[in-house]
């Protein structure tokens, strides 16, 4: 319908779709590079177990942001999939002696379908409705799993310790390394996923929707119908952390697995980092997972509440002076969406 | 010229509220149709019906030979009836691009074809300098020509407009109402809800005026300057204004 093809115009159309900083790419290279090579450096058992918490609690807040990110809803039942990643990958173990490998493929297809059933209904809901419906949802499943024999209800499944064939069984007893290049491997493949999301054709219509519902749908954007993906994609990537948590303490049981303080954790990581950026979850992970840790280590038992208190602190200060994450404290020019000239 | 766009008795009440009563009027193929009333005639609520956006109690939508009434407004779009909203709603946090690319996909298939037709629509409407700005970064007029571009990107035979002149920077106002005759030449049917008497007199083919959700002409400008329901309901206490 247009036929004047201007200067202006021909000169933005040789524009390249997106734009790669090549600092950023330089950056990440490096940082890769170095989680790789990490356990060569002869890390201590601590040190391998900290930075698999960061990349497995980056994982969960990536997945709680995707769903948040992209399509404005704010989840606070999150565990629930990261329980059906426990239980499937044990389960199917336990009972069938399928490989956990298996086991986590089957956790993800569970839980993505999960997601459809409880999204479809509860997807209508606006807002903090959406959230009150994903926390009680949460908790039935709790207590479902808590009086449901064929999973072992409160005690949950101990999953049999195999030293024979670490591999197909996926124990390793010897050294935690084998579940950091795990977890390694699932942190930079989520990464990579939502990379790849943030620039499709699913990527600009989920944003339509958080941004602005009633102008997605005046534009042919089915706006239910992408919730509801967007629910199962979130979904599906939370699952093999709770099958991977499964097969690093073989033990799975109601309160562990499907604990609401895994719901508000991955909630807190994505909002003190910046929710709908794609660094934030990592960004979030960092900083609040060591304070975990450590707070676990220097206050026993009690570090649990403790290390809440000081998220609580800090997430009081970032809504007051960077209600957008930590992200926002990097400079645009790094983050990934950059401008022509 | 053939009839694209025929509504029949469509009401729709909110509370005790008749927005619309029996409101019946045709869009023929490339018109201009001016949709003028008083604040809170029905408007706004007349296109929220036609494009599915509010259930009507009653009446019927027809686009061509289809029946269209309360399918969903996704599925309206898709069937070629474009719209823009009097309350602004860009997509804030996302560029103008990448606003008018949302609208470019319905009938692109790839991310690149669909990006160079969304820069295409956006020298349209006179804004490829700005491609790269938020929309929250614009202008209220340049907004309005954003919402333009994004349901323009969706190949609409039919484009809704509310009040595409409203509350901008007088002197933008000129360039706004030339873009609304760009379409027509360019075989878009419109229908624009329009609140100075000069632009609609001036641009439209025929005018449907509204007055408490009522009908209260449907006619061709001449006539309708003349009509006195429309002097007593409208240019009365536009004038007296
Ligand atoms: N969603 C709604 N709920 C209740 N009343 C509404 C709603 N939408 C419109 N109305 C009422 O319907 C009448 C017509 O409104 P509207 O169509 O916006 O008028 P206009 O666009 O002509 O100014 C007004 O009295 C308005 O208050
Ligand atoms: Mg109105």
């Amino acid at each position: 319908m247009i036929n004047n093809i201007s200067a202006k115009l021909l000169e933005a159309k040789n524009e390249p779709l997106w734009y790669f900083n090549k600092n950023s790419l330089i950056i990440i290279g490096v940082i890769v590079l170095s989680l790789l090579l990490f356990p060569f450096a002869s890390p201590s058992k601590f040190a391998i177990h900290l930075m698999m918490m960061i990349f497995m609690h980056a994982v969960m807040a990536q997945s709680w942001n995707v769903l948040a990110g992209f399509s404005g809803q704010i989840s606070l039942g999150h565990a629930i999939f990261y329980g059906i990643g426990a239980y499937a990958t044990a389960y199917f173990y336990v009972k069938l002696h399928i490989t956990p490998w298996i086991g986590i493929l089957i956790g993800i297809g569970i839980s993505g379908f999960v997601a459809m059933l409880i999204g479809i209904p509860i997807l209508r809901l606006k807002g903090h409705y959406f959230a009150i419906a994903t926390l009680l949802i949460g908790i039935s499943f709790q207590v479902v799993f808590q009086r449901w024999p064929e999973v072992g209800s409160s005690s949950g499944l101990w999953i049999p310790i195999n030293r024979d064939s670490p591999w197909t069984s996926m124990q390793f007893h010897k050294s935690k390394v084998a579940y950091y290049y795990i977890s390694l491997i699932f942190f930079i493949g989520t990464f990579f996923l939502v990379w790849l999301l943030n620039r499709s054709k699913l990527g600009y219509r989920l944003r339509a929707i958080r941004d602005q519902s009633d102008a997605a749908s005046s534009l042919g954007i089915h706006v239910s119908k992408y919730k509801i993906i967007a629910f199962v994609i979130s979904a599906m990537i939370m699952a093999p952390m709770g099958s991977i948590y499964a097969q690093y303490v073989l033990i799975v049981d109601p309160n562990n697995a499907f604990n609401v303080d895994i719901s508000i954790l991955v909630l807190l990581i994505s909002v003190m980092g910046g929710v709908g950026n794609i660094w934030g979850p990592i960004i979030g992970a960092v900083i609040l997972i060591p304070i975990s840790e450590f707070s676990r280590i220097y206050f026993g038992g009690t570090g649990h509440s403790i290390d809440l208190i000081v998220y609580g602190v800090l997430i009081i200060i970032i809504c007051i002076f960077r209600p957008a994450g930590i992200v926002s404290l990097i400079p645009r020019s790094f983050r990934e969406r950059e401008k022509a000239k | 010229m053939s009839i694209l766009l025929k509504v029949e008795n469509l009401s729709r009440s909110f509370g005790g509220i008749h927005a619309n009563s029996d409101i019946s009027f045709d869009v023929k193929e490339g018109e201009i149709l001016g949709v003028i009333g008083p604040n809170g005639a029905g408007k706004s609520t007349l296109f929220d019906l036609i494009t599915g956006f509010t259930k009507s109690d009653r009446g019927q939508v027809i686009l061509r030979d289809k029946n269209i009434t309360n399918i969903r407004p996704d599925l309206i779009c898709r069937m070629g009836v474009g719209r823009t909203f009097q309350k602004l709603k860009p997509f804030a946090d996302q560029t103008l691009l990448e606003n008018v690319i949302v609208g470019a996909l319905v009938n692109e298939k790839n991310l690149k074809v669909a990006r160079d037709k969304a820069l295409e629509i956006i020298d349209f409407v006179d804004l490829i300098e700005k491609r790269h700005h938020y929309a929250k970064e614009l202008s209220t007029g340049q907004r309005k020509r954003l919402e333009l571009a994004r349901a323009l990107a969706t190949d609409p035979k039919l484009l809704l407009m509310d009040e595409v002149t409203g509350g901008v920077d007088q002197r933008t106002i000129p360039g706004l109402v030339e873009l609304v005759l760009k379409l027509k030449k360019n075989g878009i049917t419109v229908v624009t809800i329009e609140h100075n008497m000069k632009i609609i007199m001036d641009i439209s083919d025929r005018i449907l005026a509204l007055n408490q959700g009522k009908r209260i002409a449907f006619d061709i400008p001449k006539n309708i300057s003349q009509n006195s329901q429309v002097i007593d309901a409208y240019l009365g206490t536009v004038d007296a204004a």
